[in-house]
């Protein structure tokens, strides 16, 4: 192993993962080191989501191994490991029938956090995420789908994880909010130095928001690349992806 | 009115009669929901059980109600007391609702709340019980009061083995041939099922999730 590259935060270990008769996902070899962001870019059915939930033991391999911090699943206890890793999901997944204050502030509470500080943290995170601290008493069916993935976002980051997992976060979203969510996603990653795993099938976010490219297809890692190499890559997949999205991508990655 | 003026003059009894229709439905009810409830989560969670345990609780609900009070006489307990094995036979009848919507509730939490909420790292336990049940329970409350409502009618019947309620005076009106002693049993039993069937579904707005 290169000096330059320390301990990954994340690994994965020649990993496969089947459900019943399909392969899921077959021998995926990949580390993600601290502070960088991390793009699983694929078509539905590519085993991204399943690369993802494997980090947060979700999913658990059928072979192969994933290590969080030098420590396998079966090493630690899943419910710690969990809350140490934020977790952000397409349909965001909100609790209905809790308040935009309760829902940020849960896993602060099962942490058993003293209730003014978890207050705090909620009104900080609001601005964090660029929403009102008034937004803090409403329910999530009283919020747009953009301030509701903001919510997600806070939720995630409320008790301060390494880790944040993100499964197409801004999939559902109209293009102008997903382009203010991206970019203050960028502004916020600077900030929060976080290691991020992220899931999208859409080429433009992921030069836009990764420091590296894991392009998967069928199941397997097809590469890893910069965003920069991945634009002037002649990878068979890779170049497929740059012909679909069509021109005017190097000035993503500038 | 010939019923007005039977009820005025047996109030007592009438009173005694609706208190112990009271206590067999709410006895059964209670007793359907200690064991329907975790029934209802437990094939939720294991969908491998749901049919058998749903099937079981279909069959019993196909009994004729006068033929299982029948069945249930010569058991060695219950049969000793008439209000044991009414109060036995009540609860079996509101199992299927009961067990039927805390199934359908728990299910019908949408899966993306429940995946945010594990990979959050909340415990099985915490999931169920400030996430599933929180969301499930107007639906679980609706399965309560359907089998209250059954259970208001079904008692009338109890009082043919002897367990009291109102159901005397029905059969006692049939008896005589004297539809005003039967409709001095069948009115406040309808009268009952109303008012069950009104509070247990104010609980159930109450209740309701946002």
């Amino acid at each position: 192993m290169p000096s330059e590259n320390p301990t990954p935060v994340i690994e994965f270990r020649d990993v496969s993962f089947q459900a019943g008769q399909t392969q899921v996902l077959r021998g995926l070899t990949l580390q993600v080191a601290k502070g960088e962001t991390l793009v699983l870019l694929g078509r539905s059915g590519s085993g991204k989501t399943t690369t993802l939930k494997l980090i947060n033991a979700l999913v658990t391999p059928s072979s192969g191994e994933v290590l969080v911090n030098g420590a396998t699943h079966r090493e630690v206890d899943v419910i710690r490991l969990r809350r140490g890793i934020g977790y952000v999901i397409q349909e965001v997944g909100l609790f209905p029938h809790f308040t935009v204050a309760r829902n940020i502030g849960l896993v602060p509470k099962v942490e058993g956090w003293k209730q003014d500080r978890i207050q705090g943290r909620v009104q900080e995170l609001l601005q964090l995420v660029g929403l009102a601290p008034e937004i803090a008493t409403r329910y999530p069916h009283q919020l747009s789908g953009g301030q509701r993935q903001r919510v997600g976002v806070a939720r995630a980051l409320a008790a301060d994880p390494e880790i944040l997992l993100m499964d197409e976060p801004f999939g559902a979203l109209d293009p102008l909010t997903r382009d203010e969510l991206q970019r203050e996603f960028l502004a916020l990653r600077q900030r929060l130095n976080k290691t991020v795993v992220f899931v999208t099938h859409d080429l433009h976010e992921a030069l836009r928001l990764g420091s590296r490219i894991a392009l998967m297809e069928a199941g397997k890692l097809v590469t890893v690349l910069t965003p920069r190499e991945f634009i002037k890559s002649d990878d068979p997949w890779a170049s497929a992806y740059v012909r679909a999205f069509g021109d005017g991508l190097e000035s993503i990655t500038d | 009115m010939e019923v007005i003026r039977f009820l005025i003059r047996n109030h007592t009894q009438v009173l005694e009669l609706t208190l112990e229709h009271l206590w067999l439905v709410g006895l059964s009810t209670a007793f359907a929901m200690v064991i329907g409830i975790p029934l209802g989560i437990g094939i939720a969670h294991w969908p491998r059980w749901n049919k058998p345990v749903l099937a079981s609780a279909n069959i019993i609900q196909t009994i004729p109600s006068l033929a299982l009070f029948g069945f249930l006489l010569p058991v060695p307990w219950l049969g000793a007391r008439a209000d044991r094995l009414a109060i036995l036979a009540l609860t079996l009848y509101a199992l299927l609702p009961i067990i039927r919507n805390t199934y359908a509730g728990i299910r019908g939490v949408d899966p993306a709340v429940i995946e945010a909420g594990r990979g959050m790292g909340l415990t099985e336990s915490q999931l169920l019980f400030q996430v599933e049940l929180p969301l499930a329970v107007s639906v679980i409350l609706s399965g309560v009061r359907i089998a209250v409502v059954i259970s208001v009618g079904l008692a009338t019947i109890a009082a043919a083995i002897g367990a009291g309620g109102l159901g005397e005076f029905i059969f006692r009106g049939l008896a005589m041939v004297d539809n005003g002693v039967i409709l001095a049993g069948a009115i406040p039993a309808a009268i009952l099922a109303l008012l069950a069937d009104f509070g247990v579904g104010w609980l159930e707005r109450q209740l309701r999730p946002r």
